[in-house]
């Protein structure tokens, strides 16, 4: 066990925050879009130093009861100590959570400095204003010591990503597509929250240490509906991380800049749901039943999505479903009982995701086309990219020596040994089919005939540089693994047949796409209800699109005849009779002296009446 | 002459003032009233100090003429006033406030 200086922490969190208001207090700044992105930049490598100085100067503690690795303060005080803390938690799990945050973050900020280079300079400050939040958000869920502020940062990286997918505003899809985002996780988010009050209202305290104390003795266990509270915890993480039935938003989510995509919609956020069950590990684990759902719709959601990412022909939205995909294999060794596993899928796999985006985003900037029939040949025009994007796309495959085979084989191995038969068949045939999509849009864009006219000049450097460096990362990674790595108890023929599923798969691509030996046309009528389905995204928009319309424009139309007819009605009407009654009285009124000095008369008369009436 | 006597003629006076008052077309005649209802108070206030023998229903006497005076001067300008914007003092037709 090892544990990193809290102040290093606060450091990590601050320097972000810090680029965050000056950029946002300061129009002057804003509004000079280059200097506000130098700004964001500069913290970020600020932050990033500061991470990987975390990371390697964390002391191990070798002998000794466990160590609390989180320093907190108090922020709600209650009766008998405060009611929630806020802190940083420097643990095994959350430092290099933090160096990869930051290091993607930092390597997009430089990115999105070429690739936003149309930009007015004052959407360009907003962008990096966003971008600052966006990281602050993030680390700050990632260092998070307990539940509630976790959950704080967990809304603030949502509301994030509403503002970058709509970034171009202006743009109906884009917008729709970010409210939609916003909307989806919302439906998870609501079980989070109901879930951390429920487990707070049983056992008084938000912080994780103090909850895996509870957990390790025994205390959590015996808690009624404990599954219930986890399970609604868990849906949180279903709405972030795109799981199955909630996986709709993201693929829409690509409307926005590349670089978002690839820090946001690949890297980052989403694998954030990811990270709070391995996080609330320890809690998750008392729950055999809730863990044994995360590997099932884990598994689940990594199929589908892989069968809709075969039939995409818009590039980002293949690399959208293969994240989809990808999330639920580190869901399903989460659920297998392996959190060590699932997170060392999400390190790898942010790292060559983010390369695989960014590339995507140096081919959009050649090709100006998001679709992959209308690309080719690109690998002749620009053979250093299209290296990095191969690296991407055989890390992705699993093909070794890339880091990316060694995560994917212990996230077999973890639900192999879970005893989820089912569920690695289905994991392994989605390696195949994550081999085969992967290719068929290597083999569309790089190889093949010229499509489109691409402009293979004027790829600026900050963008080119970024890919490189991404794909060095990945192939070093990929080495350390392959001589250095531990590879868990996976049994000995698993390598073999995860190489020999993606080699098929390659294959596949090959002769269909390259070779062009098997048509297209045969493979999807040899999966005709399959395909069928996949094309129409097994009609889950439809699903979403018909429950927004009746349910929720129902009873909104419901709500608005009530309030229209009822409550608008009774007011119209006082309203109209108050103004009917004045219109009879005004002509009492009727502008002659001498019918008020008469009505003085008698009103004088009557006083004087009723005096002498009630004089004694 | 006993003091009710007084008050009685009072009485009828400032009646017939105030019946003047309310019944005239004319805003001459209506300014009429108003001095006989004035002066109905004027004879109250002096049978009073004539029959208490006190000074101070006199005094109020003379305070009362001089604010007749007053009163017929301004609202016979008014009157004046009216006469050559309208053309007419017939009360009736003096209605500008009418709702």
């Amino acid at each position: 066990m090892r544990i990193g200086s809290p102040a290093l922490g606060l450091l990590v969190l601050a320097l972000p925050a810090a680029s965050f208001l000056l950029i946002g207090v300061i129009p002057a700044l804003r509004r000079a879009g280059r200097v506000a992105a130098v700004v964001s930049v500069a913290a970020m490598g600020g932050a990033l130093a500061a991470a990987v100085v975390m990371w390697q100067g964390a002391r191990p503690i070798l002998e000794g009861p466990p160590r609390n690795p989180s320093a907190t303060w108090s922020w709600i005080p209650g009766d008998g100590g405060p009611m929630a803390t806020v802190g940083v938690m420097v643990d095994e799990l959350a430092m290099p959570m933090c160096v990869l945050v930051t290091f993607i973050s930092f390597l997009v900020q430089v990115y999105s400095y070429a690739y936003l280079h149309d930009e007015p300079p004052p959407s360009l400050g907003r962008y990096y204003a966003y971008q600052s939040l966006f990281a602050f958000s993030m680390l700050g869920l990632v260092l998070a010591p307990g539940f509630l502020q976790m959950f704080v940062f967990w809304e603030l990286v949502g509301v994030c990503s509403y503002l970058l997918i709509g970034f171009w505003y202006n743009k109906p899809s884009a917008a729709r597509a970010a409210v939609k985002a916003f909307w989806i996780t919302k439906l998870g988010d609501l079980g989070f929250v109901a879930g951390i009050v429920m487990l707070w209202a049983a056992t008084g305290t938000f912080d994780f240490w103090t909850l895996f104390g509870l957990a390790d003795t025994g205390v959590l266990a015996a808690i009624p509906g404990l599954s219930m509270i986890m399970f609604l915890i868990y849906l949180g993480a279903v709405g972030k991380s795109a799981q199955f039935p909630l996986h709709v938003w993201l693929p829409d989510a690509m409307e926005g800049p590349t670089p978002v995509s690839a820090l946001i919609h690949a890297a980052t956020m989403v694998t954030a749901g990811v990270y709070m069950v391995a996080r609330a590990f320890p809690l998750f684990a008392l729950t055999p039943d809730v863990l044994s759902v995360i590997a099932w719709v884990g598994a689940f959601t990594a199929l589908l999505a892989a069968t809709m990412a075969c039939v995409e022909s818009d590039i980002k939205r293949v690399l959208a479903y293969s994240t989809v995909s990808q999330l639920g294999y580190m869901m399903a060794a989460a659920g297998a009982g392996d959190h060590h596993a699932s997170v060392g899928h999400l390190l790898t796999h942010g790292v060559f995701k983010a390369l695989l985006f960014l590339g995507a985003g140096v081919i959009i900037h050649v090709f100006h086309t998001n679709d992959m029939f209308r690309m080719g040949g690109l690998f002749a025009r620009l053979p250093w990219t299209g290296v990095a994007f191969l690296v991407g796309t055989l890390a992705l495959a699993g093909i070794p020596p890339f880091p990316g085979f060694f995560s994917k084989e212990g996230i077999l191995a973890a639900v192999l040994n879970g005893g989820f038969r089912v569920a690695f068949v289905m994991l392994a045939l989605t390696s195949l089919l994550t081999a085969f999509y992967m290719f068929r849009a290597v083999f569309l864009v790089f190889f093949g005939r010229a499509h489109g006219h691409a402009e293979a000049h004027g790829v600026p450097l900050a963008m080119d540089g970024v890919c490189r460096l991404l794909a060095g990362v990945t192939v070093v990674h990929g080495v350390v693994l392959t001589f250095g790595g531990h590879h868990g108890e996976a049994p000995a023929w698993l390598p073999w047949a995860s190489m020999l599923l993606a080699g098929t798969g390659i294959a596949l691509a090959w002769a269909t796409y390259q070779r062009e030996a098997i048509a297209p046309s045969r493979l999807s009528a040899a999966l005709a209800p399959i395909d069928y389905l996949a094309r129409r995204r097994y009609g889950l928009d439809g699903v979403y699109a018909g429950l927004y319309r009746i349910v929720l424009l129902g009873v909104s139309r419901a709500i608005g005849w009530v309030d229209r007819y009822l409550v608008d009605g009774v007011l119209n009407v006082l309203s109209a009779s108050a103004l009917r009654a004045g219109d009879g009285l005004r002509h009492l009124q009727t502008g002659q002296a001498q019918d008020y000095v008469y009505g003085v008369a008698v009103g004088v008369l009557l006083l004087l009446v009723w005096a002498h009436l009630t004089a004694p | 002459m006993p003091l009710p006597a007084y008050l009685i003629l009072a009485a009828l006076v400032f009646a017939i003032g105030l019946f003047g008052v309310l019944t005239r077309r004319n805003a001459v005649g209506i300014l009429l009233g108003i001095e006989l209802m004035l002066n109905a108070v004027n004879i109250n206030l002096v049978a009073f100090a004539r029959f208490r023998a006190d000074i101070g229903g006199l005094i109020f006497t003379m305070l009362t003429i001089a604010i007749t005076v007053a009163e017929v001067a301004v609202g016979l300008a008014i009157v004046i006033a009216i006469f050559r914007v309208r053309r007419t003092i017939e009360a009736d037709h003096l209605d500008l406030l009418r709702g």
